[in-house]
């Protein structure tokens, strides 16, 4: 079933090709996977969802799909619902309707195909899938230097791609298997021991790899133009959903399996991590367009999702060797490590989630100011809302969200992220680099509240100036995307067990 | 039917169309290279009805014929018979839709009575490439490469109207007779050290020799030999000119059959050497590495700068000749759960043929409607051909070793291997190499898309054939990648 999901796409891309209406092929695809991944959020823990084809003898390689726990699940919601959102934004230009909607479909099919994926082969290539119609879509309709932003983004998330792929052979060589489940399973059980220096070689390849693809300090400077040139399905997609892979890649893949190694890397990651924060956010502030800034926020907030995973891997303990004195005991057999901080994962999955609902949303409303009065810089803006009460009103309630108010997702997302940097503080022991690194990371909040109240008052207050005197609201047929997105912020906000729940 | 048939019956073919070509009319040629065609997709029926010297039927004179010492027929054998047939017919299909082309630069302009030979001389370069895959023994291999690259002396230098042309066949001439002189007196030394010529007593008899520097001296010679054709430094300087001057359809064909049958040769020739046991598997290895190692740093680093799509092509072929002598200098025999180096030579081989064909078709055509093989005569093709478009982006991609497509999982087998080899040093030159494959290959992408076509390009219409092979070409990529699983059936 759940390589319907992934068919459904490709399938709908192939008709356009061949000779389908673009928009309603995209669109049909798109609520029908919406409503399979609804339908999959409740019923996700039965077997019809997995499914695994042999596609190769030797290796043993699997074409497989399947839900390994509630974080795919809440990937692939995360996918559905944007995806229709941007497919329901944006316009495509006369004549250019295949690329436009075949490009989005593409990237859809790609993002669900890495969540969903239990295979590490077609984990990994199914991003890259998605990766090639991102490039084109800003290399043909993008806005102003589309060609050497499209070039910067290709150069940059190849360069990412190389680095993640030699992460991963290395790790499947000492596997000896690309199925995901089974290979955490014999970290697990410790069948399966990487060795120290390995594991560090292994987790530094995947940071850095996983890493640029997140738009890791200082890996990032290819995010905010590329965004701010993409048309709008394209930022929403990339920015909202494909974006997560590398998070979701070190949950999934480097956490369970090399957790000494990213253990390792701990201080600096927090250094860039913070980078990613502060630096970034700063950068944010002095932005003078909308969409340069969006795209630098969404750059900055990845920071906070970053913070959780490094406190989930500071609270490794590895595995005891046998023979070792614990409380004046022999330790007779050799345990395996485990984590002690239960909340970083669910709380980073949670941001992930809330932040991607929310970027979706700031870039398709920001298309829309564009759309309706020809600009996007701050300085041309003022007074939209007298004109656009209904844009005003969404767009400051995901701005709100976005900074982090209390009653929508993100920041039930961004709570649990800071909780959890402090799940296992001592206080006789003083703060920890974790700690540490999460007191400066709070006040990225204050940062976010700065752009993003002033972008709010310079765009929709203040008196109306030429650009915005004659502009139109939300027609109801745009309201559709916005209303959903909306509506998801507010139903996890207000009741984040939603998905929480989904982690046992 | 006994194996060497094949090989029979593919010159027989070759001497018939000699003659069709020299007493049927002389205003089209076409027909004679329909029917080279025609006749190879015959022979490459009956090859899967081939049978070896050792399934061949009691008391046959098969089984005792004085042959067989010098013919072996397995599986490998069988797959890159078929491999040369497949490459053959579809590089006679690409030189129809060329000859307005080749009848330009050949005698009389106006006329296609030059360009016969054109169809008739791949028929016996398939016949001396089917016959390198048995080769089991240094002198057959010999006489079989001498097959092929003679051949090719005529086909690079084809256009005899066009000085880019002679100059890539004198080029090709001398540098081929250099390294024939390296070849024969590499066997010289072999044979003098261990005195046997046969690839199947050669694990013998290096058992036991009192010194192994007189061997790996032959060996050396051997390996700068096979360099030659398959593209490796130190003897790849010869490609890029050879690449840019030669016709389109010798060039995919030098590109893709000469570099197979050369890997083919080598691996026949460096099986034995590396049996568990062998005293110079470790310097043989080293080599191989290094050779690896030089190979793909020139052939990708130097593929960078190229504004000529031929002669970007020309380098992206000697970059994967390093990936491919890297995953020889990994050695490790087949086992039942994975696979080989020869196996993923083998399998490396065959994407590449689609993916480098492909991209020739393409090429060819831009030629012939454009005059044109740079890269700016591919900007806004995406307007100008939308499907051919999407064919070329699709191959370009596989080219460059993006997943999900063919060109990944060859790629992939390579780094396992030489991950578990442990030559970090040949892993990094790679990722290098692959890296800048992606920055190269994509600026093909980048034109056909990003740039908009000159002012007075027109629509680029294809002719029927070159249509049908670029799609089924792109399509089989694409399946390829996603289910890699029927190569290695034929692989046995």
């Amino acid at each position: 079933m759940l390589a319907l999901l992934v068919a459904l796409p490709i399938i709908a891309f192939i008709a356009i090709l061949a000779g389908a209406p673009a928009r309603q092929a995209a669109l049909g695809a798109g609520l029908a996977n919406l409503a399979l991944g609804l339908w999959a959020a409740f019923t996700w823990e039965a077997e019809m969802w997995a499914s695994s084809v042999e596609v190769l003898a030797k290796p043993s390689l699997h074409l497989a799909f399947g839900f390994s726990d509630g974080m795919s699940v809440i990937m692939v919601l995360l996918s559905v619902i944007v995806t229709v959102a941007a497919l329901l934004s944006g316009r495509a230009p006369a004549g250019r309707e295949i690329l436009y909607y075949g490009s989005s479909l593409l990237i859809s099919a790609g993002a669900i195909g890495a969540f969903a994926a239990t295979d590490l082969f077609f984990f990994y290539a199914f991003h890259e899938l998605a990766l090639i119609p991102t490039f084109l879509m800003i290399g043909i309709l993008g806005r102003g230097d589309r060609r050497e932003v499209a070039w910067k983004i290709t150069i940059y998330l190849g360069f990412g791609s190389v680095v993640l792929l030699a992460g991963l052979v290395w790790l499947a060589n000492l596997a000896g298997t690309f199925d995901i489940p089974t290979m955490v399973a014999a970290v697990k059980n410790g069948s399966l021991v990487i060795d120290p220096a390995a594991q560090k070689g292994i987790a530094a390849l995947l940071i850095v790899g996983f890493g640029v693809l997140v738009s890791l300090f200082p890996f990032h400077s290819w995010a905010a133009p590329a965004y701010a040139s993409a048309p709008a399905p394209t930022s929403m997609l990339h920015a909202g959903v494909l974006k997560k892979f590398g998070l979701y890649g070190l949950l999934r893949i480097a956490i369970p399996m090399v957790p000494g190694g990213m253990n390792d890397w701990l201080t600096p990651l927090l250094v860039l991590l913070v980078g990613n924060i502060l630096w970034v956010g700063l950068v944010t502030v002095s932005q003078k367009r909308l969409d340069l800034m969006l795209g630098n926020s969404s750059v900055m907030h990845m920071g906070y999702i970053f913070l959780a995973i490094a406190a989930l891997a500071a609270s490794y303990q590895g595995p005891a060797l046998a023979g070792a004195l614990v409380d004046g005991q022999a330790v007779t057999l050799s345990s395996v490590g485990r984590f002690t901080n239960d909340i970083a994962g669910p709380a980073a999955v949670l941001l992930m989630f809330a932040h991607g609902i929310s970027i979706a949303m700031l870039f398709g409303l920001a298309d829309k100011i564009e759309r309706s009065t020809g600009t996007l810089e701050l300085t041309d803006l003022g007074g939209l809302a007298k004109a656009a009460p209904s844009l005003a009103f969404l767009f400051g309630l995901v701005g709100f969200a976005s900074i982090g108010l209390p009653g929508l997702a993100n920041f039930a997302g961004e709570v649990m992220v800071f909780l959890s940097a402090f799940k296992n503080y001592d206080p006789a022991a003083g703060l920890g680099p974790v700690q540490i690194a999460c007191i400066c990371a709070i006040w990225g909040v204050v940062i976010s509240a700065i752009y993003m109240l002033r972008a709010y008052r310079r765009i929709f207050q203040g008196e109306s100036v030429r650009a915005t005197e004659s502009s139109l609201d939300l027609t109801p047929a745009d309201r559709i995307p916005a209303l959903l997105l909306a509506v998801t912020l507010l139903a996890v906000g207000l009741f984040p067990n939603l998905l929480l729940s989904l982690f046992k | 039917m006994p194996a060497y048939y094949l090989e029979a019956l593919t010159v027989a073919l070759g001497l018939l169309l000699l003659m069709v070509e020299a007493f049927g009319p002389s205003h089209s040629k076409k027909l004679v290279g329909f029917s080279a065609a025609a006749g190879l997709t015959f022979i490459l029926i009956l090859s899967f009805f081939a049978i070896g010297p050792d399934q061949a039927k009691e008391g046959s004179t098969w089984e005792t014929w004085e042959l067989s010492k010098f013919y072996s027929f397995d599986p490998l054998a069988r797959f890159y018979k078929g491999f040369a047939l497949v490459c053959t017919i579809l590089v006679l299909l690409m030189s129809i839709d060329f000859r307005s082309v080749l009848s330009r630069f050949t005698d009389h302009p106006e006329s296609e009575s030059g360009t016969g030979e054109y169809y008739c001389l791949p028929v016996f370069a398939c016949a001396g490439m089917m016959w390198m895959a048995s080769a089991k023994d240094l002198a057959g291999a010999f006489v079989a490469l001498e097959l092929v690259t003679i051949t090719f002396y005529i086909l690079v230098a084809f256009l005899r109207r066009n000085v880019g042309s002679l100059e890539a066949g004198v080029k090709y001439l001398i540098l081929g007779a250099l390294s024939t002189g390296f070849l024969v007196y590499g066997i010289a030394w072999i044979y003098g050290t261990t005195g046997t010529m046969s690839l199947v007593g050669l694990e013998g008899a290096i058992s036991n020799l009192p010194s192994t520097t007189p061997l790996l001296f032959g060996i050396a010679l051997i390996l700068i030999a096979l360099g030659f054709k398959v593209g490796a430094v130190p003897m790849q300087v010869w490609i890029p000119d050879v690449y840019q001057g030669a016709p389109t359809p010798t060039t995919a064909f030098l590109s893709v059959g000469s570099k197979a049958a050369g890997f083919i040769l080598l691996i026949r020739f460096l099986d034995p050497l590396l049996q568990p046991g062998s005293p110079v598997a470790p310097q043989v290895l080293l080599m191989l590495a290094i050779m690896a190692g030089a190979t793909l740093i020139f052939g990708n680093l130097a593929a960078i700068s190229q504004s000529n799509f031929k002669r970007l092509l020309a380098y992206s072929s000697i970059a994967h000749a390093g990936f491919l002598v890297l995953a020889l200098a990994s050695w490790k025999q087949e086992s039942d759960s994975a696979i080989g180096s020869v196996g993923a030579v083998s399998f490396y081989l065959a994407t590449y043929l689609l993916m480098t064909l492909a991209s020739f078709f393409v090429l060819a055509q831009v030629r012939i409607q454009d005059g044109s093989e740079q890269i700016d005569a591919f900007n806004g093709l995406g307007k100008r051909n939308p499907v051919l478009a999407i064919g070329l982006t699709v191959v370009m991609a596989a080219l460059a070793g993006v997943p999900l497509t063919a060109g990944f999982i060859g790629k992939f087998f390579v780094f396992s291997l030489a991950v578990e080899a442990g030559l970090w040093w040949g892993v990094t030159f790679a990722f290098i190499g692959a890296a800048a494959g992606f920055y190269y290959y994509f600026k093909i992408i980048r034109a056909m898309w990003w740039e908009s076509p000159a002012d007075n390009a027109k629509p680029l219409v294809l002719p029927q054939i070159t249509r049908t092979c670029v799609v089924a070409l792109t399509i089989a990529v694409l399946v390829l990648g996603i289910w890699p699983q029927p190569i290695l059936w034929l692989l046995g």
